[in-house]
């Protein structure tokens, strides 16, 4: 077992995993209609192959990759293709092209859909790369940067370590927590396949102190393994965050953007992530679900579902006993990074870990008083930056100086505005400097 | 849908502590020195007390409504203001001294300058320079002897100390059956307020550390008048009002560094001026005059102290690395 090193800063955080740790992950069902952006994560959109009218299948590529950054998609369930049309990604927030389904409720598989092998000796690294491409594989933990363009790194670097990130530092979700649990075979099976794909010979399980039954599991699951080692880290957010992550275990740092965890030999991909795969090569089923932890105090009966893409969040909610009293923010992923929306009509996306509903009451805004200077978000930022200057800077429109700052190597984890006493909204006034400086330098390279 | 749901930027959640709760812990954190003062100096304490921390709160409800800003004194700001001052003040003096303190300090420090959080120099220490200045007979005599409260003729311990005089015994020093201001004799009182605000993370504990770090071993070297080392660096803490200001005062959020290396050189800053002051100066003590001046040097502080951010030896090193290239 792997002991972490402390990181830097970061915060105490409310766990909340008792409201959905407990319960087993059930099958969320079809919904009536799903919802499959075209864009699911930043990157190229990718192109639709199928038209209007069209019948899919459980498992059918309905759309190819386009570009670098770019995953390709398929159709969870079959059914009938309702339309291709412009719909309200929320993760984005803007209007996006989406394939809308119509399932059939047969949820009859495709017949392109076969086993590769669930022997990881017999299988080729192209063979694996291939799959993560075919599959749509993107990382299940939030960001949903597309897994393939990991695995193909370019030759030149040398990556010595794959961690496997099972952290789930976001309070409230238990998606993670639970696939480890439930199936640490398959996550193991996945990693290893995620190894032998990327070429790396080490891998590091990481999860946090707070999962001791997840501990155990993958503790257990990946004992025959020698290349394969669990570390156990203790609860802090953002502990989970990839460059948090690599230091705390590591003790390295990621270069500043556009640094990536393999400029320091490190690739780091989440457990859903393996855990798919492991699917997609045992089965043939490419990425079509995924975990979602239900949950927060203002659902009935917190649950971890596992649903289809593109189920609409209304019907996930309604899967769980519907709100258990008038909700006041509905939040796609956690407490802390998570996106809150206005209308639960909108349909969940690969990178959706979680549906969180909080009662109106705990949602009550507080009013912003001026900063008193103590600091707390400066013992906060996990990459040692100056919230305080870079907030005030972005308020006041020096955007030159919030960039001298280093504006542009904030991760938006939040824990400035958590830890704030005076409730200023520190990671809003960050954002709102890195959109005008990414413009700014847009601009710039376009000259 | 029922009703409307809340859009904000992440994150949802905020941390229990608010600028309310902070100040109302640090009442709470100087409720054991003022305990203190009113059982060693009686009413004449509890007087002088409530005077200033009643002045404090007025004077901020007044100006407010005067220059109508939003009336801020829930948050506590003011009066834990009005008490610190009072806490440095003699027990005997008479009690405009602690009003005038109070109005000058919330309204000439603090809110001409913005209010809370834009004030440059600590409210509670600038409101006593301006008394010590305008009264300078009553700051240094208006004492009285601890429990029998008759008025006090001669030097207070710290004059003494300064003179290489022995200064009281260690019992007394630490429960504050002594001469002083009314908030800094009791060292146990103090020391008491300053573990709850360490125990509630509200204080940093690098600044009364660095603080008192210097000021002890400072004291070590040049206590004793015509020989070094020989100094008693634990009665140079004890005497005076080094304690109050390192936990209570050099603390202050609005005027100390906002980063844990900046907030260490502003408590061995302060030792420093402290020392200056008390053995190379003619006033007796140093600690109101060391924490202003630090407050003055906190903007340069927060300028030039900046934390290696994250990534920064890979910079560090790429930069080493062009400049070697080029030559």
């Amino acid at each position: 077992m792997v002991k972490a090193k402390r990181g830097s800063g970061g915060v105490a955080v409310p766990d909340k995993k008792e409201l959905s740790g407990r319960m087993p992950i059930e099958d969320a069902g079809i919904p009536a209609e799903l919802t499959l952006f075209l864009s699911q994560h930043i990157g190229a959109p990718s192109k639709p192959l199928v038209n209007a009218g069209d019948e899919v299948k459980r498992g059918q590529k309905i759309a190819e990759a386009q570009g670098a950054v770019s995953a390709c998609l398929h159709a969870p369930t079959s059914g009938k293709v309702k339309a291709i049309e412009p719909r309200y990604q929320p993760v984005l927030g803007r209007v996006v092209d989406a394939i809308v389904i119509v399932p059939d409720g047969e949820h009859a598989l495709y017949e392109g859909v076969a086993p590769v092998g669930d022997d990881l000796q017999a299988i080729s690294q192209e063979k694996v790369r291939e799959v993560v491409r075919e599959s749509g594989l993107v990382g299940l933990g939030g960001a949903a940067f597309p897994t393939a363009v990991k695995l193909e790194h370019p030759p030149g670097k040398k990556i010595d370590t794959y961690l496997l990130n099972g952290v789930e530092c976001e309070p409230y979700l238990t998606a993670d927590q639970k696939l480890m649990e439930e199936s640490a075979a398959g996550v193991v099976f996945g990693f290893r396949a995620l190894m032998k794909g990327a070429g790396v010979e080490k891998g590091i399980i990481c999860i946090e102190d707070n999962k001791p039954d997840a501990i155990k599991a993958m503790e257990e699951a990946s004992k025959p393994y020698p290349e394969l080692e669990v570390a156990v880290l203790s609860h802090r957010y953002p502990r989970g965050g990839e460059k948090q992550l690599i230091e705390a275990v590591l003790g390295r740092e990621v270069p500043p953007p556009p640094g990536l965890p393999l400029d320091v030999g490190v690739i780091v991909s989440n457990v859903g992530t393996a855990y798919a795969l492991a699917t997609a090569l045992k089965t043939g089923l490419p990425l079509v679900e995924r975990i979602v932890s239900v949950t927060g105090e203002g659902v009935a009966r917190p649950a971890n579902l596992r649903a289809l893409i593109g189920t609409p969040v209304s019907y996930l909610i309604d899967r769980v006993g519907g709100f258990s009293s008038s909700p006041g923010k509905v939040i796609l992923g956690g407490p802390m990074m998570g996106v809150s929306i206005r209308d639960t009509e909108v349909s969940i996306v690969k990178g959706t870990s979680g549906v969180l509903v909080l009662p109106r009451e705990a949602v009550e805004t507080e009013p912003v008083l001026p900063c008193i200077r103590c600091g707390k978000c400066v013992e906060a930022c996990p990459i040692r930056l100056l919230p305080v200057w870079i907030a005030a800077y972005a308020e006041n429109d020096f955007m030159e100086d919030a960039e001298k700052m280093r504006a542009m190597d904030c991760i938006e984890c939040g824990a400035c505005s958590y830890v704030c006493p005076s409730r200023r909204p520190l990671t809003q006034s960050i954002r709102l400097a890195k959109a005008h400086i990414a413009a700014k330098r847009r601009a710039a390279a376009k000259k | 849908m029922a009703d409307k749901l809340l859009i904000t930027s992440s994150p949802h959640i905020r941390a229990a502590k608010t600028v309310r709760g902070i100040m109302l812990d640090v009442v709470i954190a100087l409720v054991p020195a003022s305990v203190a003062a009113v059982v060693f100096f009686g009413i004449k304490a509890l007087s002088v007390l409530a005077a200033s921390t009643i002045s404090a709160v007025l004077a901020e409800y007044l100006y407010e409504k005067a220059v109508r800003r939003p009336v801020t004194v829930g948050d506590f700001s003011a009066a834990v203001t009005g008490l610190l001052l009072g806490l440095t003040l003699p027990p005997a003096v008479p009690l405009y001294v602690p009003v005038v303190g109070s109005v000058f300090a919330i309204v000439v420090a603090k809110q001409v300058f913005g209010g809370l959080g834009t004030n440059f120099v600590n409210p509670a220490l600038a409101g006593r320079a301006f008394v010590l200045a305008a009264w300078p007979l009553h700051m240094t005599s208006a004492w009285l002897n601890p429990l029998t409260m008759d008025a006090a003729t001669g030097a207070t311990p710290l004059h003494a100390f300064k003179g290489g005089q022995a200064a009281g015994s260690l019992v007394d020093l630490l429960i504050g059956n002594r001469l002083g201001s009314l908030g800094e004799t009791s060292a146990i009182a103090i020391i008491l307020g300053g573990a709850y605000l360490l125990m509630r993370g509200v204080i940093d504990y690098r600044i009364p550390v660095a603080y008192l770090g210097t000021l002890g071993f400072g004291v070590f070297i040049f206590g004793k008048p015509g020989a070094l080392f020989q100094g008693d660096p634990l009665r140079g803490i004890l005497l005076g009002g080094a304690l109050l200001g390192a936990f209570f005062m050099a603390t202050d959020y609005v005027t100390s560094p906002v980063t844990p290396r900046g907030r260490t050189y502003m408590g061995i800053g302060a030792g420093l001026i402290t020392l200056l002051i008390r053995y190379w100066g003619d006033y007796p003590e140093g600690v109101t005059y060391a924490i202003l001046l630090m407050n003055l040097a906190t903007p340069l502080i927060d300028k030039f102290v900046v934390p290696k951010y994250y990534g920064y030896a890979h910079d560090a090193l790429a930069r080493r690395k062009a400049k070697e290239g080029g030559r």
